[in-house]
């Protein structure tokens, strides 16, 4: 940049800032501030005081274990079932897609255009008892003459792995589409089969891909409750049904905050978890990328 | 066994793009329904008559036009901000940066329902009724994180040599932002606006425990889940997809005859 300017250039970055910054500020971050306050209160709507309740989080997460195990396990499948069925797809845009990359990628990404509680309510008309899917299941007997698809775990799960696999394709797609070509003939010219290159060479690269798109998925699924809503009953209800109805129709705030919370804490244990599972250094340059 | 490999995969593919479309020919065949009950479920008989009368159903226009002017008036506002983040992360050095990157970070992993959570108690105490303003601007917080991503993105692989260019021809920092750099970076900023306000439209959590009695698109689907689902809602399900789709090959294309116009 040109030398007058020069002299107040430490400034220009603050001034671009600023503005964003603040709103992050003021929206996300002070808003959290008063969730802990309202988590560690006390009182009946709309009268909350705060009085460092810490047994609010022990209470709240003693009541609604089963949810929470719920959400974590319903989460945990789902974000399984959305990698086997992305990956292979990922690899298959990034290395067989050509010149329709882009046209494959778009594909993909068209039906979450359809909004989210529409495409929910999709998979409620494909799953119902009179539908397609539940007789064909009945009549090869996977299923039993009065069995049914709707208001069970199976469905909510399959609801969960539907709705957030482009949060899965796409970082995917982003880490095996960088993947140098020249590794993998590397590879192939040490004599590695096809398989071996792929578990050696392929795989390994596309592990920061892996981690955000598990990432990804994982957290909104586990705070999820659109399809235990609507694909399930209050059997298959997890954690964001409790936290949803605590806040808006019991407004007990300070459980539901310290649930919130929770939630947030064992999320971010399992990604800490996870991340060193798949080894940290190959990630964090990946991040980096 | 190469070739059977091969086409395995191209067969597994293919199988999930059916998996992915799947609900959308529902959506899209229910939209041409003529259900006998409140509820669209069960397949009845064809008709165009959801399509020649989509707002029929009462107060399904007014939301849609809500979830239009907040989805707007907030990508717009995410996007301004959003790219000046992202030319500060890019361009310069400073302290906080990595403060700065977090806080661009944490609110894409954190859960929704969190988020809508804590802005409801931060209204509640500063006694802001809730409503459309509100709404908008959890939206605009929501937004700026993905405004920044994709910006930055297009922004890392910017050539810095076109702005001494422009310098070494006599214009100043302003112009040569205006003339060189924007132009430059639009692309990334289109597809930015493009992808905040698709989030914003489709956003149903936060929205939820923001809106006050003021209704969205969204909040009206699931308001009408439990008592009625008009094929109407399909209708205007479809049309925002079809709308979507358009509206990102006409990126596509503006991006690729930029690219040649430029090369």
């Amino acid at each position: 940049m040109g030398k007058l300017l020069h002299r107040r250039a430490w400034v220009t970055p603050y001034a671009l800032l600023t503005p964003g910054t603040a709103w992050l500020v003021i929206f996300f971050v002070v808003p959290m501030y008063y969730l802990g306050k309202m988590a560690l209160s006390q009182g009946l709507f709309p009268i909350f005081s705060f009085g460092w309740q810490w047994h609010n989080f022990g209470d709240s997460v003693s009541e609604y274990s089963t949810q929470f195990v719920r959400s974590l396990e319903y989460a945990g499948i789902a974000t399984a079932l959305a990698l086997v069925i992305s990956y292979p797809l990922a690899y298959w845009i990034a290395f067989r897609g050509g010149r329709w990359k882009n046209l494959f990628l778009l594909l993909v990404i068209a039906p979450f255009f359809v909004t989210y509680l529409i495409r929910t309510l999709a998979w409620e008309t494909i799953l119902s008892d009179n539908g397609v899917v539940v007789r064909t299941l009945q009549a090869v007997h996977i299923l039993g003459s009065d069995g049914r698809l709707l208001a069970t775990s199976a469905a909510v799960i399959a609801g969960l792995t539907y709705n957030f696999l482009p949060f899965m394709v796409l970082p995917l797609y982003v880490s095996l589409e960088q993947i140098d070509h020249r590794l993998i003939e590397a590879a192939s010219d040490l004599y590695a089969s096809s398989p071996i290159s792929f578990l050696r060479v392929t795989l390994p690269l596309s592990l920061p891909g892996v981690f955000a798109g598990v990432l990804l998925t994982f957290i909104p699924a586990a705070g999820d409750f659109i399809n235990a809503q609507l694909l399930g009953t209050p059997q298959q209800y997890m954690i964001g049904n409790v936290i949803q109805s605590e806040f808006l129709s019991l407004r007990d705030y300070p459980t539901a905050a310290a649930l919130s919370f929770v939630l947030m804490g064992a999320i971010l244990v399992l990604v800490l978890v996870f991340a060193r599972i798949l080894g940290t250094d190959r990630l964090t340059s990946g991040a980096a990328a | 066994m190469r070739w059977v490999r091969r086409h395995v995969l191209d067969g597994y593919a293919i199988l999930a793009l059916v998996y992915l479309f799947l609900p959308i020919s529902v959506v899209v065949a229910f939209s041409f329904n003529a259900p006998k009950g409140r509820f669209n479920y069960t397949w009845q008989g064809f008709t165009f008559t959801n399509w020649a009368h989509p707002f029929a159903f009462p107060g399904l226009g007014g939301a849609v036009r809500v979830s239009i002017e907040i989805a707007f008036l907030s990508s717009l506002a995410a996007t301004v901000l959003g790219t000046l983040i992202a030319l500060a992360l890019v361009r310069y050095k400073f302290r906080g940066s990595a403060t700065t990157n977090l806080l661009i970070f944490i609110p894409m992993t954190t859960p929704e329902i969190v988020m809508g959570a804590s802005l409801l108690t931060l209204f509640l105490n500063w006694r802001i009724p809730q409503g459309f303003s509100t709404i908008l601007i959890a939206h605009i917080m929501f937004n700026i994180s993905y405004v920044v991503v994709t910006v930055r993105a297009r922004l890392v692989g910017f050539d810095r040599h076109l702005e001494e260019a422009a310098m070494d021809l006599g214009a100043n920092e302003l112009v040569t932002f205006f003339r060189v750099t924007l132009p430059l970076i639009m692309p990334g900023i289109l597809a930015a606006g493009l992808l905040a306000f698709a989030l914003s439209i489709d956003d149903f959590v936060i929205t939820y425990f923001n809106a006050g009695t003021t209704i969205t698109f969204p909040l009206f689907v699931w308001g009408a889940a439990r008592v009625a689902v008009p094929p109407q809602i399909n209708v205007i399900g479809t049309a925002i997809f079809v709308i979507a789709i358009v509206a990102m090959i006409a990126n596509v294309v503006f991006q690729n005859r930029r690219a040649r116009r430029l090369a």
